[in-house]
């Protein structure tokens, strides 16, 4: 017989699906997660997208903590003194760029870039990620409870799905954010704005993961290891959440990487549409719609949170594609 | 000798359905009427070409699936329309090695988790803590006790089956039924599980169902033979019974293809070859289901079904024309 492959089991353990996983309590051994990571390690471009997020993600948290705590972002300073008083535009070449602003400042106010670019990280992301989670539990509950039960309820949650898909989803978007008042379920502000777009982006994103998950789940229920459980006398949430779960983890992450650059693409054009967070918070996408009106003779404006989404939304694809690759069971 | 399973009749149709409303249209006949018993301490083989309906026979049995007629009694106990809350006690009894070792493991549990999930489910408490109770069934099976923590992939084929064995052992069943334990396995490893599976008999005096597609590897370890066809038994027997004086002349053609190592014996026994494929089970052919590759099939064989009639005493046979009738 041979001996078990051997992989160093020192290998650092990256365990981004240990909150999935859960089951098993104390895992110790060479787990497929070593292999992928081990393999994900060696995709340079998915390692500098991880990066780029990781980096993004790091500076997003700062943005929101440390702004909350000290007020170190100063995204109410108007530089009216660096502002041409007869074009509105900032005084200088490239919008105003100087060491003070490295990305320069907006015409009119007068306000610094990067701040508000800094400051529109928090929201951008947190709007993704959380709409993202949203989406991602919906999906895999309804996704594994359709795929394993089959039947009359998969038909049910299948046809529930084509509706979701069919609904149009950005006019609602827009009529919702438009009717909802500026105090409602005992929120208000930004908090409410924020928790709209969560809602909306979250809840109506659910079916993509619901099926990709009703279909894996489809082909995992087939596999003996579930018979075995069933053998055993095992009750159905034990092989919904202990066996079949656990296997869906590579999926579901995948999946996340995925959906929150695509989340951030449209909470972007929420707030391009004027039905996202309020002004003066920042957002990428008032920003750029705020650029919109000077895109003639302050082009760098319009540049600056074009640049940051299309970093942001780049850098996720290709860690969320490197991901899968090395996830891939079947480049195992 | 206890009779510790009986089956009567036992039948197990899957619905087809086709079609936007999902209609039913015909019924794949995986398992269409078997008697059987299963007496306490035997290992009785089921041999079968593959789709014959061997793994849905292993599946009812466990009850992992339920039966549309028939009956099956464990240890004199009516369990064919168990509930799933009433089975559950009585998978302790009855357990089932599954015929693919990578499938049948979690890919995503420890071997810990996987031979100690029987005491999970079931609620045992072992004298000696689950740990140690998993790794006296990992060494019991020839495993290191040390790989507790390691995955499935990391195991070869042979080993990975082990595994399977070992959990199917937790709980002390009394009935094994063993769904082609080593078909999937290199053929110089199938050998050393067949003898692990015989020793472990010897040892803890259990009970098989074994399930196989050539009499070959069953040949030393099986008390009994019943090979099916087509989702019927054709010819039961005790071992050597079967293999030496077969009357089905289904078990004579695969007989003949299993090798036989004695050239003097060789020579004298022409090889029959089964021509054409084996007919769907969602249509059989009508009487004797075989008649369609057989040698010997006369007009009778196609009109009038042959009843599964004791020749000998012990040996039970489906054929109008048998071999080696009885004299
Ligand atoms: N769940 C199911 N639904 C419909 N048909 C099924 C189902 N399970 C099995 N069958 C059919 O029943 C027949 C018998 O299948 P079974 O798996 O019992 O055969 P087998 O003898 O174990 O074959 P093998 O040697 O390939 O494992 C096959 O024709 C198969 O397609
Ligand atoms: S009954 Fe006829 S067809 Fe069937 S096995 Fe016997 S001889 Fe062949
Ligand atoms: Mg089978």
């Amino acid at each position: 017989m041979t001996a078990p492959m051997d992989v160093p089991s020192s290998a650092p353990e990256a365990q981004p699906g240990a909150v999935l996983t859960g089951a098993g309590g104390s895992i110790q051994g060479r787990s497929l997660r070593q292999i992928a990571w081990l393999r994900l390690k060696r995709d340079r471009v998915a390692m500098a997208g991880g990066v780029v997020v990781a980096v993004l993600v790091l500076a997003a948290l700062a943005a929101g903590v440390l702004d909350k705590l000290f007020g170190l972002i100063p995204t109410t300073a108007f530089n009216q003194d660096l502002i041409d008083p007869d074009l509105q535009i900032p005084k200088g070449a490239f919008g105003g760029i100087s060491l003070a602003h490295p990305l320069g400042i907006e015409p009119t106010s007068g306000r610094d870039l990067l701040a508000r670019i800094f400051a529109g990280s928090w929201i951008s992301l947190l709007i993704a990620f959380l709409a993202t989670m949203l989406s991602v539990v919906i999906g895999t509950l309804m996704g594994v409870v359709a795929g394993y039960f089959g039947g009359w309820v998969d038909t049910l949650i299948s046809r529930l799905m084509d509706v979701f898909l069919a609904f149009p989803l950005l006019v609602f978007a827009l009529a919702l954010a438009g009717v909802v008042p500026d105090n409602a379920f005992g929120l208000s502000g930004d908090v409410l704005r924020i928790a709209l777009l969560i809602f909306i982006i979250g809840f109506f994103n659910w079916p993509y993961i619901g099926r990709i998950i009703r279909g894996q789940t489809l082909s995992l229920r087939e596999r003996e290891f579930v018979d075995a459980a069933k053998s055993l006398g095992a009750r159905q949430p034990y092989i919904l959440f202990r066996e079949l779960l656990p296997n869906l983890a590579a999926p579901i992450l995948v999946y996340s990487t995925l959906l929150i650059p695509t989340n951030i693409l449209f909470e972007a054009a929420l707030s391009f549409l004027g039905v996202g967070v309020r002004p003066p918070t920042p957002t990428w996408g008032g920003m750029l719609s705020d650029a919109a009106h000077y895109y003639q003779i302050d082009p760098e404006f319009m540049l600056v949170p074009g640049l940051a989404i299309f970093v942001t939304v780049l850098a996720f694809n290709l860690f969320g594609d490197g991901l899968r690759d090395a996830l891939d069971p079947r480049a195992r | 000798m206890d009779e510790l399973l009986t089956v009567s009749g036992l039948e197990k149709h899957f619905p087809v359905r086709r079609g936007l409303l999902q209609r039913r249209t015909g019924a794949v006949k995986a398992v269409d009427g078997l008697d059987f018993t299963v007496n306490s301490g035997e290992t009785l083989a089921l041999v079968g070409e593959s789709g014959c309906g061997k793994t849905t026979t292993g599946r009812l049995l466990t009850r992992l699936l339920a039966p549309s007629a028939g009956r099956i009694e464990f240890e004199g106990r009516d369990i064919t329309h168990l509930s799933t809350a009433a089975l559950r006690p009585l998978r302790r009894d009855i357990q089932m090695i599954f015929q693919d070792p990578y499938s049948s493991l979690n890919p995503r549990h420890t071997v810990g988790t996987i031979v100690g999930a029987p005491y999970r489910l079931q609620k045992v408490q072992t004298p000696q803590g689950t740990k140690r109770a998993v790794q006296d069934l990992l060494e019991l099976v020839g495993l290191n006790p040390e790989h507790y923590n390691r995955y499935p992939h990391e195991f070869s084929g042979g080993q990975r089956q082990r595994i399977g064995i070992a959990r199917t052992l937790a709980l002390k069943p009394k009935l094994i039924v063993a769904d082609e334990p080593v078909s999937a396995l290199d053929v110089s490893i199938q050998a050393q599980v067949v003898n692990l599976l015989e020793d472990l008999q010897n040892e803890l005096g259990l009970t098989y169902v074994m399930i196989a597609h050539d009499l070959s590897v069953v040949r030393h370890m099986s008390d009994r033979v019943a090979v099916m066809y087509l989702g019927k038994i054709v010819e039961l027997a005790e071992r050597t019974a079967l293999y030496e004086r077969p009357m089905h002349p289904y078990t004579v053609a695969l007989l003949s293809a299993v090798p036989i190592p004695d050239p003097r014996r060789r020579e004298g026994r022409e090889r029959i070859r089964l021509t054409g494929d084996v007919p769907s089970p969602l249509n059989p052919p009508p009487a004797c289901r075989f008649h369609t590759r057989c040698w010997k099939a006369q007009d009778k064989c196609r009109t009038v079904e042959p009843p599964l009639l004791e020749l000998a005493p012990g040996h039970q046979t489906a054929c109008h024309y048998p071999e080696n009738p009885p004299t």
